[in-house]
């Protein structure tokens, strides 16, 4: 396995009306990171994350996931790596039953019977849903159906798992749930979100995207303590980070 | 709630009555498809000033219902709910056939209206079968048959799909005219201009949704195969109720049980 599991190099992409999403972002994410990316509306998130599993491909520069170039001829490879977990878990739930939706991936994969049935059980397990498993998926609640969702990818193994907005729609005790989750696992970790302290509590380094340019990267603590950065990414430090509306500001 | 959400949530819950506890939720569901198709064929195979003949045939809605456990309100509102097109199909068969076929006490009856009584029959009885086909093995069990039996798979997709997303589209829809609703409080419904924008809002924002599921799909290792697991398993109970009801309707179709049935009472009584 390569030392640097996701990598983009100089990537441009331009969506077909014209719209430059992308400007040249380069950065190389290691083995077992756990890496936030944040941004402004439009400022290119979505479109980043869809080039990992090759939805996009750029119109220039390169990306590379674990020890493939990501290209149409190696698609295959590197969606077996790499575990995406969309914005909206009805996207991602379209089987009749979270059971089947838990075993598409494994029986695409060609497993046997026996160990498709292990997967299954281990990754609804894994996010605490083994109670979910018949139940049809418009049937479940918000946090359950994210639950659900993050289950049908863990079940392919993925090296790497990738998430937009896990966090959203959420009530805060199953945003609770979800970050002891996250953090719980010991996957590469690529997640885009505006919940900063899910960022500051889930992962130790930051990548902020602003304009389709990688305007900041670095430890978390660092990149979101920078006030005069966040402000001009129209981003704002984590609650936690910021000075108590009694106390006055933080020293 | 609007008429589209109670639509929605009405075909939503129909599988919930889909059990294994009763002894037609233990029947193999290809067995039960195969024998809704011979009921279909048998009920539209009859002729169309046929009624009475047709009326033995309920038995086989009616055994589902009470061997399957399904509520008959439920299943009465669904038939309802479609009824308006069997009615607009038959409505005008006693205006334009006035072929006398004989009378019924005071009552002269003519080919319209047997007719029209033998389309609203045939409706009850071929709605009811299919409903109680998926009440009774739920919709995707009757889509994993259809998938053994050796329908092509990109109908069966498409109908696991249609039934997964209907929901999520009818909240589309209802959510697009409650927005509506809510900023022209003096129009009841929206004019054909406003309407056109809506529909085309619906249509691009079911278009993006398809896109976004298809990624999620692809993600997955989708190769345009979905693999449904159902342990199916042919028993001979299974044989058994294929056969006997087929058998039901041929002796139906054939036979005029009614009259026979009619005539076998005078006779006790006489």
């Amino acid at each position: 396995m390569s030392h640097h599991l996701v990598a983009f190099e100089d990537v441009t992409f331009a969506y077909p009306d014209g719209t430059a999403a992308l400007r040249g972002v380069s950065f190389r994410i290691h083995h077992g990171e756990s890496v936030g990316l944040v941004g402004a509306n439009g400022a290119g998130k979505s479109t980043l994350l869809l080039h990992l599993p090759g939805i996009l491909l750029p119109s220039s520069g390169h990306v590379r996931v674990g020890d493939w170039p990501v290209t149409a001829k190696t698609l295959p490879q590197v969606r077996r790596s790499l575990g995406m977990v969309f914005q909206d878990p009805d996207d991602q739930l379209f089987m009749p039953t979270v059971g089947d939706d838990v075993a598409f991936g494994p029986l695409n994969l060609g497993l046997p019977s026996d160990e498709v049935e292990a997967r299954v059980a281990g990754a609804l397990e894994r996010v605490g849903a083994t109670h979910l498993r018949q139940r049809p998926p418009y049937k479940l609640s918000g946090g359950e159906k994210r639950a659900a969702a993050i289950a049908s990818v863990l079940s392919m193994s993925p090296d790497i798992l990738v998430m937009d907005e896990p966090s959203a729609n959420l009530d805060p005790a199953s945003r609770r749930r979800l970050i002891a989750l996250l953090r719980s696992f010991e996957h590469t970790k690529i997640v885009a979100t505006h919940d900063l302290d899910l960022v500051q509590d889930v992962c130790t380094r930051t990548i902020v995207l602003r304009d389709g340019r990688v305007a900041a990267d670095g430890p978390t603590a660092e990149v979101l303590g920078d006030d005069a950065l966040l402000g001009g990414c129209h981003l704002e430090r984590p609650l936690r980070m910021q000075g108590c509306p009694r106390c006055g500001p933080r020293k | 709630m609007t008429r589209g959400h109670s639509l929605g949530t009405s075909v939503a819950h129909l599988d919930e009555y889909a059990s294994a506890e009763t002894p037609i939720g233990r029947i193999d569901p290809r067995a039960k498809l195969l024998t809704t198709i011979a009921f279909l064929v048998a009920v539209a195979s009859f002729g169309r000033y046929q009624v009475l003949s047709l009326v033995p045939l309920a038995l086989y809605p009616i055994a589902l219902i009470a061997l399957g456990d399904v509520p008959s309100g439920s299943l009465l509102w669904r038939l309802l709910l479609v009824s308006p097109f069997a009615l607009l199909i038959g409505a005008f068969n006693p205006l334009l056939d006035h072929t006398p076929l004989g009378t019924f006490g005071p009552v002269h009856v003519t080919g319209g209206w047997a007719s029209f009584a033998s389309i609203m029959l045939r409706f009850v009885l071929s709605v009811s079968a299919a409903l109680l086909l998926v009440a009774t093995t739920g919709f995707d069990a009757v889509c994993a048959a259809l998938a053994r039996l050796g329908v092509p798979r990109i109908l069966v997709v498409q109908l696991l799909f249609m039934h997964r997303y209907l929901f999520v589209l009818v909240e589309e829809v209802s959510r697009t005219s409650r927005a509506f609703a809510l900023r022209s409080p003096d129009r009841s419904r929206p004019s054909m201009r406003v309407a056109g924008t809506l529909l085309g809002q619906i249509l691009l924002r079911t278009l993006e949704r398809a896109q976004r599921v298809h990624s999620a799909m692809i993600c997955r290792g989708f190769d345009g195969e979905v693999r449904l697991r159902r342990e199916l398993r042919w028993r001979a109970a299974d044989t058994a109720f294929v056969a006997c009801w087929s058998a039901f309707f041929l002796l139906v179709r054939s036979h005029d049980l009614t009259r026979w049935l009619g005539t076998a009472i005078s006779g006790a009584i006489g």
